[in-house]
């Protein structure tokens, strides 16, 4: 279970609030399949990913970049169960998408940057501590029905 | 060994020329007690740390992020014999400060962040695919001598 203080929580629904989750959600993603390579493995269906703009541009890292952060942003609203909330989706990412969990720190990591780089100075000491630890609750959550 | 093509170490090196490493330094030190709490043991001697704002404001964490950037300035001058140049501060790391090495993925982490946060169109998905490249190689060099 992550631990949020009132305080970060409001500083994370604040700096939720400025970003268009859809652009988040797949710039963050693009940008995963770029510095972490090895994760374009997971999305042969794609098309073309042999350049970073290709990465960044493809319509089809878009759309699953939107669905994977719709899945976070419902997170955020759950903070005090990203277990329950995760469950479903842990198992599919155990069963059927064979996806090591490591890779959910990455993603998660990958979530914090694109935050920071949209926000700026917005993105506080405090709002960066207050989102690692939510990225780290839903990686753990997603891990949590490995088996 | 880091392996960099020469456009991601043209990448890194452009960046570097344009940020202050005094601030980014002590903004990436600062930002890493703040995320990760317990690295604050490391530094009993520095004073006041008990918020977000001291720990930013404090002067010796602001002094002691510039010397740390400063080491990895000799790293951008070194990006094929990391872990040559990084031996001695590995030595020192382990045998004298006993820092768990994976304090230096934080701060790696917490640095490319840093960036994200100052720079907006430059910090392209490649640059920080050159500087995330750049950061493990780092963390590796430094915990190399670890014994």
């Amino acid at each position: 279970m992550v631990h949020l203080s009132d305080g970060e929580k409001a500083a994370i629904n604040a700096a939720w609030g400025k970003v268009n989750a859809d652009e988040v959600g797949g710039e963050a993603l693009g940008r995963l399949l770029v510095v972490y390579p090895w994760t374009q493995r997971f999305f042969d269906s794609f098309g073309d990913l042999s350049s970073a703009s290709a990465v960044i541009g493809n319509p089809k890292v878009k759309a699953h970049g939107k669905k994977v952060i719709d899945s976070f942003s419902n997170g955020l609203k759950h903070l005090d169960n990203l277990k329950g909330t995760f469950a479903s989706l842990s198992e599919l990412h155990c069963d059927k998408l064979h996806v090591d969990p490591e890779n959910f720190r990455l993603l998660g990591n990958v979530i914090v940057i694109v935050l920071a780089h949209h926000l700026g100075k917005d993105f506080t000491p405090q709002v960066q501590a207050a989102f690692q630890k939510v990225v780290t609750g839903v990686a753990n959550a997603l891990s949590h029905k490995y088996h | 060994m880091v392996n960099l093509t020469a456009e991601e170490k043209n990448l890194i090196c452009s960046l570097w020329g344009k940020l202050n490493v005094e601030e980014t330094g002590g903004e990436a030190l600062g930002r890493l007690l703040v995320v990760y709490p317990w690295t604050q043991r490391f530094f009993d001697s520095f004073g006041n740390m008990s918020c977000p704002s001291a720990i930013m404001g404090n002067p010796k964490v602001k002094s002691h992020g510039k010397k740390v950037l400063t080491s990895f300035g000799d790293a951008i001058k070194n990006l094929d014999n990391l872990k040559g140049a990084f031996a001695k501060l590995s030595e020192l790391h382990c045998d004298k400060l006993h820092v768990d090495p994976e304090n230096f993925k934080l701060l790696g982490n917490v640095l490319v962040i840093v960036l994200a946060t100052h720079f907006g169109k430059e910090f392209t998905p490649e640059m920080q695919a050159a500087w995330q490249k750049l950061v493990s190689g780092v963390a590796n060099a430094l915990g190399h001598k670890y014994h």
